[in-house]
């Protein structure tokens, strides 16, 4: 019975080639839009390489100092003097990592400069986040402690900089910004989506330039706490809250007062939305009731159309309902056959959706439009599309049909 | 085997109000052929369709097999549509998007019929009309005579015991009309009940009654 419904259905729509191509493009688009916009979200904000802690992290980004008898206000990362009195001292955490936001260097070969994104990170860097070590290793607590000269690099950065000649880089030497560091370890790069682990290089932070004595509390790094396990979060975070209570409100940085300051330790997607959207939460409701409407009505007008569509297309069908109804099909019966010939086309929709998602994200990640992108498609998403594609086919299919399906035989045998 | 008491049929529009039949009694027996006749719009499609359950009397009643279905709510009607009758329409109704032997099976789909079986018996009604060699062709491909049989073939799969048709012959020519004619009597000879209207005075002379209707009302 089912297979005769989705033959009709199959042969309705080779029938109607505009009417097929209006409503798979509907769905299809629909769905892709929303599977490829999610796979960017989790791309962004997911637990990925190398970042493959960050659901039992916490990140301590930026520093607020505010001056209120003048109104002014600075903001930046921390300084190590800070990550090291306050935050590596705490109890919770496995781990505190640290690493320098972004600087910029340039290196030599043969003459044409690369341009290079570096960090200065510490040893527990290494172990909060999940870099896999292509050669080599990462840098120990002793050559923080001496300041050796040395560095981690990316095996792009390898490519570039050494000839491919089958030898280990291990040992051989780097020259940034007329300073020579010996590579002592090749990792696979990070997408530059990730700012905290993206870079080329990564050096000790106690090599020279890296101005790591800079600062009472602000500087340029930031921390990331990483718990045992992901039920220590709370506990992490008020020990965090009490660290932070304990420190005097007031001081000086940088020759100007403050009168206060305020820190935050966040999970990874909630710091990320800070960034955005700064401390103040009515822009960030006000944003995701944009994007619920967004998508709201992404999936609202292929919907809307489909059952405009349908109306019509049923209509033209009187005739065969006519004929069901007068061989003895009831009402009941002819509802069912039109709401599976909708969902089957909605099935159709959603298949044609994977492929075009695939194909997207597999063209995004081979287009070098983001290094090291890894856009996947997510199968809770891709259901829940789905889901929700059945759902506009159901209602754009039960409306129509409803009336089709009550229709007086001898009318529909008329038109 | 269908008997009408009182019916009557009145079309209401916003501005008229049609009489379409008008206290119509009459009984067809089972194993008879009876034919209608009467001038266009005077009410023969709208009493076949009365009979035929596929439009409700304003006023009156219906018994088909001694069963009064004024009561029925759609699900019976359909039932009772499914197992007893079968049509045969003017201008065919086949589906357009299924090949012949899929619109054969239409009746045998709204039964527990298994695919096997439907594949079966529709074959059988199409051998029956002489067109088991057209299955896997689809209606556009046929002509009206053809069009026709394979309408009847739909109309007698599911073994009706009537069978009703509104000018069956009407958009044929003489010899596709008797052809059609000849398979209907053949039906009739092999005990299906059978009601058809026709413009036809040689036609309706080959059926066993003729009812002639005037302006809604039976004269003969
Ligand atoms: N749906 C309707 N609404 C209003 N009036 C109708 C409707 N159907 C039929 N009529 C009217 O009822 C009368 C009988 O119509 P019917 O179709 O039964 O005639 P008929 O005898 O079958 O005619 P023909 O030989 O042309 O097919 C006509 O006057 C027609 O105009
Ligand atoms: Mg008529």
């Amino acid at each position: 019975m089912i297979l005769n419904y989705i033959k009709i259905a199959w042969k309705v729509l080779l029938r109607h080639p505009f009417y097929t191509f209006i409503t798979l493009f509907g769905i299809s688009i629909t769905l892709t839009v929303l599977m490829v916009v999610t796979s960017f979200m989790d791309h962004l904000l997911g637990v990925h390489y190398p970042e493959g802690n960050r659901d039992r992290s916490l990140f301590v980004t930026s520093v607020v100092q505010k001056d209120t008898t003048r109104s002014s206000r600075s903001s930046s990362p921390m300084s190590v003097r800070f990550i090291q009195t306050y935050l590596k001292t705490m109890q919770t955490p496995e781990r505190v990592g640290m690493t320098s936001m972004f600087t910029f260097a340039n290196a030599y070969v043969n003459g044409k400069r690369i341009k290079l994104f570096t960090k200065y990170t510490d040893a527990d860097f290494w172990r909060v986040c999940t870099f896999e070590f292509l050669d080599g290793k990462p840098f120990a607590e002793q050559q923080i402690k001496t300041g050796d000269q040395v560095v981690v690099i990316t095996d792009d950065f390898q490519k570039q900089y050494f000839e491919d000649d089958g030898k280990t880089v291990i040992g051989r030497e780097v020259e940034i910004e007329g300073l020579r560091y010996r590579v002592i370890g090749v990792v696979k790069g990070s997408p530059a989506t990730r700012p905290y682990s993206y870079a080329d290089v990564y050096f000790p932070y106690t090599v020279p330039k890296s101005n790591y004595e800079r600062g009472n509390m602000r500087g340029n790094f930031i921390a990331i706490l990483m718990a045992k396990d992901k039920s220590e979060l709370t506990t992490m975070q008020s020990e965090f809250q009490q660290a932070m209570s304990r420190i005097p409100q007031s001081g000086t940085e940088y020759g100007s007062k403050y009168t206060n300051f305020t820190i935050k330790a966040e999970g990874y997607a909630d710091q990320y939305m800070t960034s955005f959207f700064g401390d103040d939460d009515s822009r960030r409701v006000f944003f995701f009731t944009a994007v619920a409407i967004i998508l709201l009505m992404f999936m609202g007008l292929p919907a809307l159309n489909l059952v405009n569509v349908n109306v019509g297309r049923m209509m033209e069908r009187a005739s065969e309902i006519g004929v069901r109804k007068a061989f003895g099909a009831p009402a009941k019966t002819l509802l069912y056959q039109f709401i599976v010939e909708n969902i089957f086309i909605t099935f159709i929709g959603g298949s044609l959706a994977l492929v075009f998602s695939f194909v997207i994200i597999q063209l995004i990640n081979n287009s070098g439009w983001i290094a090291y992108a890894d856009l996947a498609i997510n199968p809770t998403v891709f259901l829940v599309s789905l889901a929700v594609c059945f759902l506009f086919g159901l209602l754009s299919g039960v409306l129509p049909a409803f009336r089709m399906s009550k229709l007086k035989i001898v009318d529909a045998l008329k038109s | 085997m269908i008997k009408l008491q009182n019916v009557e049929k009145v079309y209401r529009t916003s501005s008229v109000e049609t009489l379409a039949l008008n206290n119509i009694n009459l009984t067809v027996n089972k194993g008879e052929f009876v034919s209608i006749m009467g001038p266009s719009g005077c009410g023969k499609s709208t009493l076949l369709n009365i009979m035929g359950l596929l439009d409700e009397p304003s006023q009156g009643h219906i018994e088909i097999d001694g069963r009064r279905v004024e009561s029925y709510q759609d699900q019976k009607l359909a039932r009772l549509r499914n197992e007893k009758l079968g049509f045969i329409f003017q201008s065919f109704h086949l589906i357009n998007d299924l090949s012949v032997l899929d619109n054969v099976e239409i009746p045998l789909l709204y039964r527990n019929t298994s695919a096997k079986e439907r594949r079966e018996l529709a074959r059988e009604a199409l051998e029956k009309v002489g067109l088991s060699n057209r299955m896997k062709h689809f209606p556009k491909q046929l002509s009206g005579g053809q069009k026709q049989r394979v309408a009847i073939a739909r109309a007698i799969v599911g073994r009706p015991e009537i069978i009703l048709a509104d000018e069956p012959t009407g958009n044929l020519d003489s010899v596709m009309g008797n052809e059609i004619l000849a398979i209907l009597q053949k039906l009739n000879a092999d005990g299906a009940t059978i009601i058809m209207v026709t413009h036809d005075d040689s036609m309706a002379r080959q059926t066993h009654r003729l009812i002639r209707l005037f302006d809604g009302t039976q004269v003969q």
